[in-house]
């Protein structure tokens, strides 16, 4: 269409300010010198300096990143796994099961993946033992089984878009399974790990509900600290650490992104050439 | 093919899917069976875990099993509950048909815009999505404050003159739920619309129909699928938000997920938060289904192109 209504890009500019404007508040009075976090009283990085003399603050930020790297990668592992069967393997046993396990966690309410996490570690723990108690292990483990989902929906995609036909000509020539899966489909796929992996890592960063349930004592990740804090009210400290984590996770996303971005430029690239030639 | 390689592909399939299936069969699916167990249990805060076996065996003789349908019969009693889910399936009623008002011209905007800027149009949307769901919280707390950033800006515009009472109310809690769910409307909304051929908006032009009466006939029907997906990715997790009404509402926002919250941390009743929680799925046993449904026919749709 070459018309182009006037009104509607005004709305999605307006879409765009509401997404965008109340986290660039939040960054505009982190720098704010005022205790009163709305009441401007000139530019200062005070917050951030009391922000890093905040022990705990910063213990907490280190088990959090801990158990985000740790969950992303199992979750890559098993998430890759399961995006593969569900991209490959047209039919098993049970495959809608399978597939409706996968799924559900996307959408299923945290606090009821929470109790149930909790209830299974419980249950555990008096008939095998283990876990024994909960903490970093339990959390790892309940942020692996819902944020592989994400990357399954992810790595599916991918293979679905891939020529599976390359696949096939290695296979042809004598390439055992996992040799195709090692040597072609896993590098061509690898961008979408990547993607994957930041996507699950940034998740479990930012889980609140379902950590709650499965923590235990000395397992205090950041955002429960910054739950207990922000009940309380908005203040500048917070207003700086939220200001560190958008610049964070804004650096993975644009990264990924790029990588993505690229990826689809080879792939229509490699299309015209199909075509021309 | 070459035979053997058939046949070794087939030995490695088996522990491929047996990897993930069996890992969200422990620590997803199980869990669930677990829940509906301990809702039938009793609660008894002494013991730890807070609550009585089902199954026991008495005097190393009988085989007891005690199914306690109390939680249940308790749900239906109080009015908290009832008062709670009705309020929750609203709460996501509404912010939903807001997503949706907000969300489709967005949607549709983006897909109707130049194919090179289309990608960073879509990374601004998921942008937000990624960035912490706390943090976009705990911005509109100090937007809507009785004196912060929105009723000081009425207030020197002078629009108002004593501050609103904003937080704390339905109103506040719709507009965290909107802000921070936005993102998964837009999402299958651009693109069913993004793959919508457009040769049928021309070949309607062509044979006289207006682009309002076109959009109304041809693309609204056309973006049916995610509109549903859409609707369900945000109605679903919303039945059961916890952290939007516990920062931004007040007593009178109080949703299902906040009660099961209570339940389990102050009260330590599990089996009545493990009840709750079995109620809470049933309610969702539809839109799920609904929604598993709108992303099954995607593939068709996609296949057609």
């Amino acid at each position: 269409m070459n018309r182009r209504p006037v009104a509607l890009f005004t709305f999605l500019g307006l879409g765009y300010a509401f997404l965008y404007g109340p986290i660039l508040s939040v960054i505009f009075y982190s720098f704010n010198e005022n205790r009163l976090v709305t009441v401007w009283s000139g530019f200062s990085t005070k917050w951030y300096g009391e922000l890093f003399r905040n022990e705990r603050m910063i213990e907490a930020a280190i088990t959090s990143l801990k158990i985000a790297a740790m969950s992303a990668t199992g979750a890559v592992v098993l998430g890759t796994l399961a995006g593969y069967c569900l991209a490959r393997m047209p039919s098993f046993w049970g495959r809608t099961l399978f597939a409706g396990l996968v799924s559900a966690p996307l959408v299923m309410p945290e606090v009821i993946t929470g109790l149930a996490s909790l209830l299974l570690f419980v249950g555990l723990e008096q008939m095998i033992g283990w876990p024994d108690g909960r903490g970093v292990d339990t959390i790892t483990i309940a942020h692996i089984t819902f944020t592989l989902s994400f990357v399954a929906v992810i790595v599916q995609a991918r293979l679905k878009d891939m020529d599976q036909s390359i696949e096939e000509a290695a296979m042809d020539l004598g390439a055992r399974p996992w040799q195709v899966f090692y040597l072609i489909t896993l590098p061509l796929i690898l961008p979408a790990l990547v993607s994957g992996w930041l996507l699950a890592f940034t998740i479990s960063l930012d889980d609140l509900v379902i950590t709650s349930f499965v923590s235990g004592p000395g397992s205090t990740t950041l955002p429960m600290m910054i739950f207990s804090k922000v009940r309380l009210g908005v203040s500048p400290e917070i207003n700086a650490l939220a200001t560190l984590i958008v610049g964070i996770v804004t650096t993975g996303i644009l990264i990924s992104g790029m990588l993505l971005l690229r990826q689809n430029r080879e792939k229509e690239r490699s299309a015209r050439e199909a075509a021309g030639g | 093919m070459t035979p053997p390689g058939f046949l070794r592909r087939f030995m490695g399939r088996p522990t491929v899917i047996a990897i993930p299936y069996g890992w969200l069969g422990l620590f997803f699916l199980v869990p669930f069976l677990i829940v509906l167990t301990i809702s039938l249990s009793t609660a008894d805060t002494s013991l730890t875990p807070p609550f009585t076996p089902l199954i026991d065996w008495v005097d190393h003789k009988a085989l007891q099993v005690v199914l306690n349908l109390g939680n249940y019969m308790f749900l239906f009693s109080d009015d908290l509950y009832v008062v709670a889910y009705l309020n929750s399936l609203k709460t996501a009623a509404i912010s939903t048909f807001f997503c949706l008002l907000i969300g489709y011209p967005m949607a549709y905007a983006m897909a109707r815009a130049d194919k090179g800027i289309r990608p960073i149009l879509l990374m601004m949307v998921i942008l937000p999505f990624w960035t912490s769901f706390l943090i976009r919280i705990y911005a509109w707390m100090g937007i809507l404050n009785n004196n912060g950033l929105l009723n000081n800006l009425l207030l020197w515009l002078g629009v108002i003159s004593e501050p609103l009472p904003l937080m704390n109310t339905p109103t506040a809690v719709y507009i965290g739920i909107v802000y921070t769910y936005l993102p998964f409307m837009i999402l299958p909304l651009y693109s069913t619309l993004e793959k919508m051929d457009l040769s049928l908006l021309e070949a309607a032009a062509d044979l006289g129909c207006r682009p309002l009466r076109a959009f109304w006939l041809i693309t609204l029907p056309l973006s049916l699928p995610g509109m549903i997906a859409g609707s369900m990715l945000v109605f679903i997790p919303v039945v059961g938000e916890f952290v939007v009404p516990e920062l931004l509402g007040g007593p009178e926002t109080l949703m299902i997920g906040n009660v099961l919250w209570a339940e389990f941390f102050s009260n330590r009743d599990w089996p009545l938060a493990s009840a709750v929680a079995v109620a809470m799925l049933l309610l969702l046993v539809a839109p799920i289904m609904l929604l598993q449904r709108s992303q099954g026919g995607s593939p068709h749709a996609r296949g057609g192109h």
